[in-house]
């Protein structure tokens, strides 16, 4: 019993402005990290990523080396630094084409009246019946692959999701107290709708964008490392996943690195998100 | 459990295969017109691609073969009529009908999706309920494991796997074979990820269960812990994840493009990705029918489900007791 009076009082008292966890640091150190590798890759990795060196190739992470070199014996630290700017450039893009077609289809579908918002819908429920990765796929048969492919395909895989999101937000706000309350004030519907309603409805969207890049770069990743992204001589992320994959009995670190830096940039969006979403909401 | 079946909504039910076959309908012909904005000559593909060197009779016999020469409002209500008959056309680049192709692959990955599905539920549920009610720390720990599990991509997680269980300690086959061992590593790269995913849903639910009057009702009637968690909250606690199940499957069908052809496993996912890379229409367009079809029913069956698992849904949307 007195446990759940504790747990009753903490969970209410909670303050709204909590010190930020561990977690919540390391990913901030990362993301500054990760940001200063896409602007200026000098600055943490000075060596050159291109620069081929036979008699070092296959070289295990050694202090010289510390994640070890590939067949041609580059230096494959300097050349996960030197990708940090095409990953990220590629998730950022998708998430943006993604949460832009979202933001489109699902403001159509909240505002139009029930008859676009009918249609709308049934226009997701055939994008959702595409589950991951197939919408992207079924892109590229179409236009072909390559990178710039893969960041548009990504989008478009992801936009339904968002559409969905925005349009149950645009409908939450649009119901609410504040709304009304204009509306009995005589205030135009046009002027409600960007006065009023948008602002509100488009704040979530940082979170759903940071949560979103996470996703976007591995999902491009998975598409480089399919072949249908990025191509192996770029040092993409995945594309250097890929380049590996046919060593993977002999020089596991060609792999094993560039895809620790997919997942950290993933699990440092997410839980950056997450903060701010947490934030947002106590505020 | 005789009971719970005479509550299976058949209206309900009804009225979901009515909207998946619109919904079949519609990618029907969404895949149809996406696929005549390819350029190049459909018939030239059919016959190995723009760089073959084919004489005009052989592009005008493949034309009146597949029906290319048709009005495009003909070909497309033949190739509707076609796929109402559950006939997919033929492959360009296999020679084989895509209805046998998707029948041989579908089944391994069925299979593959879920084992995984189960292995997912088990490990979710496992940490969940470990980490619920054993303070702080443990809190952390099960949530910062979600969050990293969740972002594993799955061609990642493969890799590492093959490397630690092939390479370095040899116990597992790299490749997929026939028998069980070789599903170990597929199945887990596949079950790790969507673990994460479900494991922060049900600890979200679970914790809010474990704060609700019922489960206060519980203890004051002298319940025990265990009991509460294990009879009480954990059943409000798997609804969500229940619901989510649906998603889940697809997701694990859209993963196993990745698993299958890292592992070398023949399915579903493997074909379409050879499909794609060398341009096989008519298997893209088979394969997405058929995983549509099989998503969509799965997201109609954990529907159900879980308006069986919880009543109260059913209440809600028809306005009157289930």
């Amino acid at each position: 019993m007195s446990e759940l009076e504790i747990q009753a009082t903490v969970s209410a008292r909670r303050p709204p402005r909590s010190r930020p966890t561990a977690v919540e640091m390391g990913s901030a150190v990362l993301a500054v990290l990760l940001v200063t590798a896409a602007i200026a890759p000098r600055l943490l990795a000075p060596g050159d990523p291109l620069a081929i060196d036979p008699t070092a190739a296959f070289g295990s992470p050694s202090l010289a080396h510390w994640f070890g070199t590939d067949e041609s014996g580059r230096d494959i630290y300097t050349r996960v630094v030197d990708g940090a700017r095409d990953s990220l450039l590629i998730g950022l893009a998708a998430t943006v084409i993604g949460l832009g077609l979202g933001v489109v289809l699902g403001t159509i579908a909240g505002t139009l009246g029930a008859r676009v918002d009918f249609t709308v819908n049934r226009f997701l429920e055939v994008l959702f019946a595409f589950p991951g990765l197939l919408l992207a796929l079924l892109f590229i048969l179409v236009i072909g692959p390559g990178p710039g492919t893969a960041i548009v395909a990504v989008g478009l895989s992801t936009a339904p999701g968002y559409a969905r999101i925005i349009r149950a937000q645009l409908l939450r706000v649009r119901s609410s107290a504040f709304v009304e309350a204009a509306t009995v004030q005589g205030l135009s519907r046009g002027r409600i709708l960007t006065r009023h309603i948008l602002p509100n409805t488009l704040a979530p969207l940082v979170v759903l964008g940071t949560l979103g890049v996470g996703q976007a770069i591995v999902w491009a990743a998975a598409l480089s490392y399919l072949g249908l992204g990025a191509q192996p001589p770029a040092a993409e992320w995945g594309a250097m996943l890929s380049a590996g994959r046919t060593y993977i009995t002999s020089a596991w670190w060609m792999s094993f690195f560039p895809g620790l830096f997919i997942v950290l940039t993933a699990v440092c969006a997410t839980s950056l998100g997450r903060s701010v979403e947490r934030r947002m909401r106590h505020a | 459990m005789a009971e719970a079946l005479t509550r299976v909504p058949l209206r309900f039910v009804a009225r979901r295969l009515g909207g998946a076959v619109f919904v079949l309908w519609a990618v029907a012909t969404l895949t149809f017109f996406a696929v005549r904005l390819i350029p190049g000559d459909p018939a030239e593909a059919i016959l190995g691609g723009p760089g073959s060197q084919t004489s005009p009779e052989a592009l005008a016999a493949v034309r009146a073969e597949y029906g290319l020469d048709q009005p495009v409002f003909v070909q497309y209500l033949s190739q509707l009529g076609r796929l109402a008959t559950g006939d997919l056309g033929r492959s360009y680049a296999l020679n084989m009908d895509v209805g046998a192709l998707v029948l041989s692959q579908l089944g391994g990955t069925l299979l593959l999706a879920v084992l995984s599905l189960a292995v997912a539920w088990l490990f979710a549920l496992l940490l969940a309920t470990w980490s619920t009610g054993r303070g702080r720390l443990a809190r952390q720990i099960g949530s910062g494991l979600e969050i990293i599990a969740a972002a594993l991509p799955h061609f990642w997680l493969a890799t590492t796997l093959i490397v630690v269980f092939s390479v370095w300690w040899g116990v597992l086959p790299p490749i997929s074979t026939a028998d069980a061992r070789g599903l170990v590593l597929p199945v887990l790269t596949l079950a790790i990820p969507l673990a994460g995913f479900l494991g922060q849903v049900m600890r979200e639910s679970l914790v809010a269960a474990l704060e609700s009057p019922f489960v206060l009702s519980a203890r004051a009637r002298g319940e025990s812990e265990r009991g509460v968690l294990w009879r009480h909250a954990l059943r409000h606690a798997a609804l969500p994840a229940i619901s989510l199940s649906g998603w889940a499957f697809g997701s694990l069908i859209s993963g196993a493009v990745i698993v299958e052809t890292i592992f070398a496993r023949p399915g579903l996912g493997r074909s379409l990705l050879n499909a794609v890379t060398v341009r096989d229409v008519p298997v893209v367009i088979g394969v997405v029918m058929v995983v549509a079809l099989v998503y969509i029913l799965m997201t109609i069956l954990t529907d159900v489900a879980s308006r069986l698992a919880d009543p109260r849904t059913a209440s809600i949307r028809t306005g009157a007791g289930g």
